[in-house]
């Protein structure tokens, strides 16, 4: 096989372990916007302290003394209960108050919850950024047609599938999933059919939350360095392929994912990774210009 | 006990900033009554069922159903009370089918925790097998049961007005409000609703209070109805009376005699 072409193969993988990542954050947007019409800005920093408790578990119990998958799913634990919880509190005590307010008001006070955890993570763990325990060898697994397919690359395409195969069976074969299309097509209804709406959105958040979770381990063990404002720029390219698939539509958010995650890669292996972050927003403008209600979503008529 | 109180509103009173939609609005509802609510555009009809269903909290007043207060419940908690609703324009859950939108209305009464379900826990598939034939039987009550796995907005408009008295019902209630349920129908259709609300009011034991446009169905199937103007009840009484009363002529009927006949 041709060098270029083996080259070509290795970016392909790089590209679609990097889009899993991004789709498994993108869920918790869109979710959260199908549910509220809430763009969460918080998310990212939810995603942020996940890495953090994560950090936090291993450390205290020498993770990374004892590598192997139990301590693997051991920080998954860790991180989803702590998103999880995070995510409550803040739709408890920032969103729920506002409910019935105008959307900007939600909106700025989802800008400000964000400000306020990426400062206070910065004030109680230190600014300096942290190395993320080990617990995954990251060795060459295999060799298929001179492309290496490493142990992490394996792990976080295997995890990101899993997570978002159990979200499609959560969303179409559960009651809960039901509730939860109920409430995104019509909330006031839902609630007039007997269908307790804070309490779907409530579990909204926690399924959101805990996937970013996972996402934040998942970078944790590729990208090892943490710090409170890591959650920023993979936040807002996350946020980015939600509004390439199609906000509040949960294929749309894995499709726009994976798509940018394999774009950016392709420009820094055939153009320059000084455009890596310039792609994202350029998609965002593209998409904002000639297809606003993205790949997968469907356009909403304002009625005049 | 056939007297007893479903459905009671007390001095109920709506506002909106200044302007008052809905203004001392009484009602008693009687286990297994029908009774029709009637006035002109405007006259504050869906204001009063947006109050006595929770989704809006009455400025003034109290609502009671089956003798518990309604103030500071939630509006599914009104809901689960045993009163429910169909809507003037219809509002089905469009992207989800049939069968899920009758399904979804039943969940309130499901016996499964979050966990059995998500982990399929036996109670699950027994839960979901009930929950599914139920809702089933209440199609196949309606004529709609071959049409149980279509999206809910492919069906013709006729249809998606039973659907949602379908819906309604799968939250077994024990009061129904239906707002317009014969809005856009034809005289066929509107005749068959007729015996459809009759039907489903006998076999569920329901109690009905109905807003209707069309006075042929009020007349004809309603044994008490209470004119609503400019938000204030103008009269109350049967039919016979309600036709004779010279307030509620001129009021509604004289006005809308023009529409009434071409109809």
């Amino acid at each position: 096989m041709e060098a270029s072409q083996q080259e070509f193969l290795q970016h392909l993988l790089n590209g679609v372990t990097l889009g899993s990542i991004y789709a498994l954050i993108a869920l918790g947007y869109t979710m959260v916007y199908g549910i509220l019409q809430l763009i969460n800005f918080a998310h990212s920093e939810v995603y942020m302290m996940g890495a953090f408790a994560a950090y936090y578990t291993g450390r205290s119990l020498n993770l990374d003394q004892s590598p192997g998958v139990l301590s693997f799913i051991i920080l998954l634990v860790a991180a989803i209960v702590a998103c999880s919880v995070l995510g409550l509190t803040i739709e408890r005590l920032a969103y729920r108050p506002l409910r019935k307010a105008p959307k900007l008001n939600i909106l700025i006070t989802a800008i400000g919850v964000s400000l306020l955890l990426q400062y206070s993570a910065q004030i109680i763990f230190g600014a300096e950024p942290k190395l993320f325990p080990e617990v995954l060898a990251d060795r060459t697994l295999f060799t298929v047609a001179e492309v290496e397919v490493r142990t992490l690359d394996i792990t976080i395409f295997l995890v990101g599938t899993l997570a978002m195969g159990g979200l499609h069976f959560l969303i179409h074969h559960t009651r809960l999933g039901m509730a939860m299309r109920a409430v995104s097509v019509n909330g006031p209804v839902a609630s007039l059919m007997g269908i307790n709406v804070d309490r779907i959105i409530m579990w909204t958040f926690v399924v959101g939350s805990s996937l970013a979770a996972v996402g934040s381990v998942l970078v944790g063990l590729k990208y090892p360095k943490i710090d409170p404002l890591m959650g920023m720029l993979i936040g807002i390219k996350a946020f980015v392929a939600a509004v390439l698939g199609g906000i509040g539509s949960l294929p749309g958010a894995m499709l726009g994912g994976i798509f940018l995650g394999l774009s950016e890669e392709m420009v820094v292996a055939y153009l320059s990774s000084t455009y890596r972050d310039a792609l994202a927003f350029g998609i965002l403008i593209v998409v904002l210009l000639f297809r606003p209600a993205g790949l997968m979503g469907t356009p909403v008529r304002e009625k005049v | 006990m056939s007297d007893e109180i479903l459905l009671e509103a007390k001095k109920v009173g709506m506002e909106f900033g200044g302007l008052k939609a809905v203004d001392a609005f009484d009602l008693q509802l009687r286990r297994g009554e029908l009774v029709g609510l009637i006035g002109p555009n405007g006259a504050g009809k869906t204001t009063c069922f947006n109050c006595l269903t929770g989704v809006y909290k009455p400025t003034s007043g109290e609502v009671i159903i089956r003798g518990v207060n309604t103030r500071g419940l939630k509006t599914h908690e009104v809901s689960r009370l045993g009163m429910t609703r169909t809507f003037q324009n219809i509002r089905l859950f469009k992207e989800l089918s049939v069968l899920d939108n009758v399904i979804i209305a039943g969940l309130q009464h499901a016996r499964q925790s979050v966990l059995d379900d998500v982990l399929r826990h036996p109670r699950h598939y027994v839960e979901e097998a009930r929950t599914r034939e139920r809702a089933l039987e209440l199609l196949r009550i309606f004529n709609l049961e071959g049409k149980a796995d279509l999206p809910s907005s492919s069906l013709p408009y006729g249809e998606q007005r039973r659907l949602e008295i379908v819906r309604a019902l799968a939250t077994e209630p024990r009061v129904i409000l239906l707002d317009e349920p014969a809005a856009g129908m034809n005289d066929k259709e509107t005749e068959d609703l007729m015996h459809l609300i009759a039907q489903i009011r006998r076999d569920f034991r329901l109690t009905v209070l109905l807003i209707e446009h069309d006075m042929r169905l009020v007349m004809g199937i309603c044994e008490r109805i209470i004119v609503l103007d400019h938000g204030c009840i103008i009269a109350q009484g049967t039919p016979a009376q309600i036709k004779c009363d010279p307030a509620v002529i001129a009021a509604y009927l004289g006005v809308d005699e023009k529409t009434t006949e071409a109809t």
